[in-house]
């Protein structure tokens, strides 16, 4: 029993662990017939990444990655892909930082004002592509790269026109945004939590206190899933509409639901971002909905499967900004190993769940008492039992 | 190439012949000892199948009897794990089927892989395009083929409507055509007449005819007794992955193909004492569901269960049983009449509303309706009463209360596996049905919808959901019963009421019945004494 135990451990992280080791490999092979030096190239970023304030660096960047991966991890677990992300943060962010900046509230309540308006936003509007797949039959893969489009190109662009702070925009380029929410009103970093533990953050770096957020949305996620009713309906029609149908669970109702989960959760994505600068800037950080994708992906859609995720993509996007500086290798190379690292995760997860399920099936054939499939000659009916 | 040589001229004379003397030129297909297992399924257990040359020849045999099985394996889209496949008298390996497309076999799938917006002669060329210089395809040389095969076997069709606007009848003639314009001699049509309306069969088997006088050999799947008779030169008979035997239409009847087909003994009289109470748990009046295309499949249904009762449901699959049970359990809606249970409307209710009341379900399709296949068992057996106790409080998951459960019905129900951690899928098929019928009965339920509950599962997992049902029944549930397996109705049930073309036709009482009756019954021709079912 113990050993079956450890096998089963030992395939839990096989996987992770040798996509990971095969997408360094290969990214080993790139770098070399690029005709750079791996080796240096991975020690400048792990050097660079073991400094403290590029560790903050990683988990800002993680944050909104996290956030993201979840949001789309929702959706995955219904068997929906939203692809709307994107357009639904960037849609919350502009909305939250418009109406946040026209009223003013005490701290606390102002920073939750701003957030559930954020999440109000991203989930409704996650909900338009909810009710054309379930009225219309319009798959939410298209319905919600259009909405992005709407989005992207089209409210940002005119909001952030419309709602720009007034006289602020400077020929120099300063502040090009909408109008800002005072300092005062926006969640604290929290430095202090990590001083705590190490040293003073130099530079002027700050740790986003919507790490705690996302830390709350990873656990509330876990639990949703794990212990509740609507939780076992989400993750069972997600596995199979038909029979969660038959077993009374409306599917219609559980894609609604589902998607505009995702979507609240993907309206929190902008939140970092928003509460460090106060407003919506005229080039936000965008890309974040579909490495949000990516992120649910090599996570398996688990809450701390996707946390690992974000912080592996965001270590790789932050450290390796110090190749530039060194000139070991091009940055673009942490792209091509994000690539090769979903590309391996994906393969070895379909090996490792084959194997498992060999496991299963011999454990259950062990199990069955006496020797399967018993010869039927001649084809006699069964007897009734009486 | 479909330049046919004339047929073999005197297929009659042939066939007169027993069956297993054989003809003396080589048998278009001769398969010998095929075995095909499944995990916990023996699909295909040492068949045994000749079909002449330019014949027609049926494969007929109950659900799971194995058919399907054995012409994926002929259409090479599954390796037989043992026996020998023999083409024309040579023994060849069908691996894929493109190496049967090559030997001139081709299969005609029961639901039709057409693209709507090409016209007719686009779908038959795509993928087998005859090709000019620089990758230009040669649309004249394909119209002239088409033109040719559609003449060889008097198949009409117009070439260049759109598919989209081609009745049902039509876009099967088009898969015809398709297949032969490959070269194919030898037709695997897989039940052919499911989706098609009574003239469109007649349609279909004056052009079955056709391909014959072109020299085609048909394998034409089929569980419809009358068509089989009707069309076929030669009748191979399957039962639970066996051959039962090849007989010739002229010498049996519908009853003696019904008997092949179900087995010929019959089940032992019903010993239990009857336990039916005046008590009307379920009731439905005057049910109508419509289908595709706003056809009624059930239409006018009435029937009372009682408690304590099984009422069995005995019909040629897709007579409007599965809509039927759909209707009842809230999956499908209904377009005129009532459903009640236990003295309440439920017509309009959800299927969680149904659940909660006391509504058990064993559906027809473990993997489709009744199990989350990569969960774990004790996650699946909360599945349809996750918001009930002991398996929830609120809107709060009990997962000890779901473990507890699933080991009661594991030791209760005799579902053979380590623990209850293992995923379904790790179960083999009677070990899994055990399960669902263990779970919607430890679910105390009042009424209890059995859909083929023993469909495809050893004799021993059968002979134990027999038991249950039969267990609860005498403490008062009401049972639906739908099964293509007659001795399982005839011997569960208390009353048996006929399905035919979505409407009652009959109501028997099963102690008066033997299953050559009911078969009877069941295509339509015993209704010269027609019994009104409706109450």
């Amino acid at each position: 029993m113990n050993e079956r135990f450890a096998r089963r451990l030992v395939l839990t992280a096989a996987a992770p662990v040798s996509a990971l080791v095969i997408a360094i490999v290969l990214s080993t092979l790139v770098l070399l017939i690029s005709g750079s030096n791996p080796i240096s190239a991975y020690l400048d970023m792990l050097e660079h990444g073991s400094k403290l304030e590029t560790q903050v660096d990683i988990l800002n960047r993680a944050t909104p990655l996290y956030l993201a991966g979840v949001a789309v991890a929702i959706g995955f677990r219904m068997n929906l892909l939203n692809i709307g992300v994107e357009g639904q943060y960037l849609l919350a962010f502009i909305v939250a930082a418009h109406l946040g900046a026209q009223v003013e509230l005490p701290p606390v309540l102002h920073i939750a004002y701003v957030l559930v308006i954020a999440m109000a936003v991203g989930g409704a509007f996650a909900g338009l592509a909810g009710v054309l797949k379930v009225t219309r039959g319009v798959n939410e893969v298209i319905s919600t790269i259009m909405l992005n489009s709407v989005v992207i190109s089209g409210l940002a662009a005119w909001w952030i026109v419309e709602w720009q702070a007034g006289g602020e925009i400077s020929a120099t380029g300063g502040r090009v945004g909408t109008e800002p929410i005072d300092e005062s009103r926006l969640m604290p970093d929290i430095n202090s939590w990590l001083e705590a533990f190490t040293r003073e953050v130099k530079f002027g770096k700050e740790l986003t206190g919507m790490l705690v957020v996302a830390v709350v949305v990873g656990v509330l996620y876990h639990v949703l899933l794990t212990r509740t009713v609507l939780g076992f309906d989400l993750r069972s029609s997600g596995a199979n509409q038909q029979a969660s149908h038959v077993g009374g669970i409306s599917p219609k109702r559980m894609i609604v639901i589902a998607i505009v989960l995702s979507g609240v959760v993907a309206g929190l994505v902008g939140m970092p971002e928003l509460m460090d600068a106060g407003y919506y800037p005229s080039n936000p950080i965008s890309l974040l909905g579909f490495w949000g994708i990516a992120v649910a992906l090599l996570g398996r859609n688990h809450p701390a499967g996707v946390a690992v995720a974000a912080l592996i993509f965001a270590f790789l996007d932050i450290s390796s900004g110090i190749l530039q500086v060194t000139g070991a290798a091009s940055r673009e190379i942490v792209e091509i190993m994000k690539g090769l690292i979903i590309l391996t995760a994906v393969i070895a997860y379909a090996v490792v769940n084959r194997i498992r399920a060999r496991d299963e099936a011999a454990a259950a054939a062990a199990a069955m008492a006496d020797p399967p499939a018993p010869p039927r000659t001649p084809p006699a009916p069964a007897e009734m039992p009486v | 190439m479909p330049q046919a040589e004339t047929p073999g001229s005197e297929p009659r004379s042939e066939q007169a012949t027993e069956p297993g003397s054989e003809p003396a030129r080589a048998p278009a297909i001769e398969l010998a000892g095929i075995t095909k297992r499944f995990p916990g399924v023996v699909a295909n257990d040492d068949i045994e199948l000749t079909v002449a040359e330019g014949e027609i020849h049926a494969i007929c045999g109950e659900n799971g009897a194995g058919k399907s099985t054995l012409m994926k394996i002929l259409y090479g889209m599954q390796p037989p794990d043992s026996g020998t496949i023999k083409i024309r008298g040579e023994t060849v390996e069908l691996h894929s089927p493109a190496r049967a497309i090559e030997l001139g076999i081709g299969m005609v799938h029961q639901h039709f892989m057409l693209a709507d917006q090409l016209t007719v002669l686009e779908n038959v060329i795509l993928g087998a395009e005859p090709m000019r210089a620089l990758g230009r395809i040669d649309f004249n040389a394909g119209r002239s083929h088409l033109d040719e095969v559609s003449r060889a076997y008097g198949l009409d069709i117009n070439a260049d409507d759109l598919v989209e606007t081609l009745e049902v009848g039509e876009r099967q003639r088009v898969e015809i055509i398709k297949v032969l314009f490959r070269g194919a001699k030898i037709l695997i049509l897989d039940e052919p007449t499911a989706v098609l309306v009574p003239q469109e069969v007649d349609e279909l088997f004056s052009n079955i005819r056709d391909l014959k006088a072109g020299g085609a050999t048909v394998l034409f799947i089929d569980h419809k007794l009358d068509e089989v008779l009707e069309i076929a030169d030669t009748i191979t008979v399957l039962r639970q992955g066996r051959t039962v035997g090849a007989v010739k239409p002229d010498e049996v009847t519908a009853r003696d193909l019904a008997e092949m087909m179900i087995g010929s003994e019959l089940p032992k009289p019903d010993a239990g004492a009857s336990t039916v109470t005046d008590e009307a748990a379920l009731e439905v009046s005057g049910l109508r569901v419509l289908g595709e295309s706003d056809r009624p499949v059930v239409d006018d249904v009435s029937l009372t269960v009682h408690r304590g009762e099984v009422v069995g449901i005995a019909g040629v699959e897709g007579n409007g049983q599965a809509e039927l049970v759909n209707a009842i359990i809230g999956t499908a809606e209904s377009a005129q009449g009532s459903i009640r249970m236990l003295g309440r409307d439920i017509t309009g209710s959800s299927v969680r509303a149904r659940r909660e009341l006391g509504l058990g379900y064993v559906p027809q399709d473990r993997h489709q309706d009744g199990l989350l296949l990569g969960f774990s068992l004790w996650e699946n057996s909360t599945l349809g009463h996750q918001t009930e106790e002991p398996y929830s409080r609120g809107p709060w998951l009990n997962r000890e209360g779901m473990r507890s459960r699933a080991e009661q019905i594991k030791s209760q129900f005799d579902v053979r596996t380590p623990n209850i951690d293992l995923s379904a899928h790790a179960l083999s098929g009677g070990n899994q049905q055990k399960l669902i019928v263990g779970r919607e009965m430890v679910a105390d339920p009042a009424v209890f919808i059995a859909n083929h509950p023993t469909r495809g599962i050893d004799v021993g997992a059968q002979a134990a959901v027999w038991e249950h049902i039969r267990n609860a029944r005498a403490e008062g549930l009401a049972t639906l019963l739908v099964s293509a397996d007659l001795e399982e109705l005839i011997g569960l049930s208390d009353t048996i009421v006929v399905m035919l073309r979505g409407r009652l036709v009959a109501r028997l009482d099963p102690g008066e019945i033997t299953p050559r009756t009911l078969g009877a019954y069941m295509t339509g021709a015993a209704l010269e004494t027609e019994v009104s079912a409706s109450e």
